[in-house]
């Protein structure tokens, strides 16, 4: 189903990490004339100033024409910079190089918790980058990684690494039970009814005894010993899952994701099953944010109903629309920024959130393809 | 038994206010406005500042004043939702609705986040707080004041039907839920339409924060997370898009969790609504009395 070999023409593993960008050539000729499907059929509200009416440039509506702005120029010599094949190499020499720069126990932790952050901003983008699923309870998912792992670890002392096939099944039954009736509904249904699972999971969590109550799971044994080499098995992983999602979207799944997100009527009359493609992007991403949980139990060594909130969710979703929503390179630094910033910016810690919500707005309205778009020979939209 | 049935329909009423907002909304322009529940929460702080500034109220004459308080911050939110649309949402409009979606979850952050920074993280304890006469009815205990809140939300909603079903503005209102392109042509000022329902829908959300206020007492600035979340259910159970349906939607959420909770107990209240929620979309994802709606190509 999701077998990474489908795409014969992979130059390596290691260029996977630069995303699902095509080589520069390919951005500007399609943009300028809409395509038929590439209109907004969903969009049964459109206000009369809706650009499909109108010529491309006197429009009123702000929203299309920005978001074609980045695609329809030729790219510049800092986009083709960031085109660049070797983009993912470099990040992960950046990553590999940093204990080397500051390794005082506070900036691994940092450190740490940005990679984990990175994986599950690559997992959500499988679902709303390339899909077009709105996840507004991906920490759910999360939760369910890390709560499996721990009660388990901790219950029958079990090595954490014993526990991730045990995970893997929860999240994938977690997707399915959630994914299922709801992914049949129009999208934003779905996004209500995950924003709905995300607080179930977490009360939850809070209820029952085997997961602790308020207090959470404590005593999570270590994967590795040793901060430092548990950042760099930590860097590995998120280096593979990211690689792994970015090596997705480009395979035939991922076309049809991106299919199904651009127009899904179209796609289903092209003869794609469009629920089970969109309950694949769903299943995995509930697996990315599993796996991402179980690297967060083995972080922390302690996990509770707080670190699962909405707020939680929120940011990752931040992340995924800063960086630029299926453009895994934009993604990974989308995280990163998200993930550092608060650490950097203590003094405001009040405002922050205040100033991601207006983030988010103003990303949406001046530049919806986020800071590193995606670019491919299909249509952006 | 009685007893159940009446917190039901108490609950009920708060959630069948604020899920109005959201209905309307969504039936006019297929957005679900995530701020909805926080245009409630903006209420409950209007509230909350203009009797803190009107000094203290006197227990005898705090239901007048507190109606008083009622139509200031109805107006208040009202205006703050005009102006949500008209910087978050109008410049999106033609946009792919993912976009909107994820606007309006920034809105509602920003919202929450902000009143934070205003207000302080800390709950508040409302000015006034009503309690008192006990009435017996069919074994059932509710007071007064509860009868009041009911009453009001009841007034409210049906002055809201009556706009919608019998006046020129509800009129364009319905017609713009059909057609948006069509009742541009027949002169409809969509826009200006577009604005007067968010300013109805966020007044009805801010009425319901100011009587949660005074009912509660307490309130903080993610009061209205759960409650947005609470009405959509609503609004999906009764059938989104239509009035009467969201009232009895709100309504039968409200029995339902009066009941869950007996059973169940009082920790499993939100999951036992989201299952329910989860389930209704499962079967009956029109609601109960909306209409089959296709997305049209």
């Amino acid at each position: 189903m999701k077998g990474p070999g489908q795409d014969p023409a992979a130059p390596g593993p290691d260029s996977a990490l630069s995303g699902s960008d095509a080589p520069p050539e390919t951005g500007a000729p399609q943009e300028s004339v809409p395509s038929p499907g590439s209109g907004s059929p969903a969009e049964t509200g459109s206000a009369p100033g809706s650009a499909e009416a109108r010529p491309p440039g006197g429009s009123r509506a702000t929203g299309p024409k920005t978001r074609l702005r980045g695609t329809t120029k030729p790219p510049t010599v800092a986009s083709r910079l960031l085109q660049n094949r070797w983009a993912g190499l470099a990040g992960l020499l950046v990553a590999i190089l940093a204990p080397f720069v500051n390794a005082t126990p506070y900036a691994l932790s940092v450190m740490t918790s940005a990679a984990i952050f990175v994986m599950l901003a690559a997992g959500l983008n499988i679902v709303v980058g390339y899909c077009g699923l709105l996840d507004l309870g991906y920490a759910a998912f999360f939760a369910v990684g890390a709560y499996t792992s721990g009660v388990l670890a901790t219950r029958f002392d079990l090595p954490l690494l014993a526990t991730v096939p045990a995970v893997l099944v929860a999240t994938v039954i977690a997707g399915i039970v959630i994914g299922a009736p709801t992914l049949r509904l129009r999208s934003d249904y779905l996004a209500v009814v995950t924003l709905g699972f995300g607080e179930i999971i977490r009360i939850t969590a809070n209820n029952l005894e085997v997961t602790g109550g308020p207090s959470g799971v404590y005593g999570i044994p270590h994967l590795v010993d040793g901060p430092v080499a548990f950042y760099y098995l930590t860097v590995a992983v998120v280096a593979v899952a990211v690689a792994g999602a970015a090596r997705l979207g480009r395979s035939r799944l991922g076309r049809a994701w991106r299919f199904v997100r651009e127009d899904e009527d179209a796609a289903e009359a092209m003869g794609v099953h469009t629920y089970r493609v969109k309950l694949a992007a769903y299943i995995a991403g509930a697996i990315w944010g599993g796996l991402a949980g179980v690297l967060f139990g083995a972080h922390l060594s302690a996990i509770s109903p707080a670190s699962f909130t909405f707020l939680q969710s929120a940011l990752v979703l931040m992340a995924v629309v800063l960086g630029g929503m299926g453009s895994m390179p934009g993604v990974v630094i989308g995280a990163i920024v998200i993930s550092i910033l608060p650490e950097i910016l203590r003094d405001l810690a009040d405002h922050r959130f205040f100033l991601f919500g207006v983030l988010l707005i103003v990303v949406m309205l001046l530049r919806p393809q986020g800071l590193w778009p995606a670019r491919s020979k299909e249509a952006l939209k | 038994m009685t007893q159940l049935v009446w917190n039901g329909l108490f609950v009920g009423s708060f959630y069948a206010l604020v899920a109005l907002g959201y209905s309307m909304v969504y039936g006019i322009i297929k957005l679900l406005n995530f701020a909805h529940g926080d245009l409630y929460m903006l209420g409950a702080f209007t509230g909350f500042a203009i009797l803190g500034a009107a000094g203290g109220v006197s227990s005898s004459a705090a239901l007048p004043v507190l109606l008083a308080v009622l139509l200031a911050t109805m107006v208040i939110t009202g205006l703050a939702g005009v102006v949500l649309e008209r910087v978050a949402y109008r410049p999106l409009r033609g946009a792919p609705r993912l976009s909107l979606l994820i606007t309006a979850v920034g809105a509602s952050f920003a919202l929450e986040y902000g009143m934070r920074v205003v207000a302080g993280a800390d709950p508040r304890v409302y000015p006034v707080r009503l309690g008192g006469t006990t009435l017996e009815v069919f074994g059932a205990r509710l007071t007064v004041q509860q009868l009041t809140l009911v009453a009001v939300a009841v007034v409210l909603m049906a002055g809201l039907n009556l706009l919608v079903t019998r006046t020129r503005e509800g009129r364009a209102m319905r017609a713009i839920a059909l057609d948006p392109r069509t009742s541009a042509l027949m002169g409809i000022d969509v826009n200006a339409v577009i604005s007067r329902t968010f300013f109805l829908g966020s007044a009805l959300a801010g009425a319901a924060g100011v009587m949660a206020g005074a009912y509660y007492g307490k309130i903080d600035f993610l009061m209205g997370f759960l409650i947005g979340l609470k009405a959509f259910t609503a609004a999906v159970i009764g059938g989104i898009g239509n009035i009467p349906g969201t009232m009895l939607g709100g309504l039968l959420l409200g029995l339902l969790e009066s009941f869950g909770t007996f059973w169940l107990g009082g920790e499993w209240r939100d999951v036992f609504a989201f299952g329910v929620l989860i389930l209704f979309l499962t079967v009956r994802p029109t609601g109960l009395l909306g209409e089959r709606v296709t997305e049209r190509v």
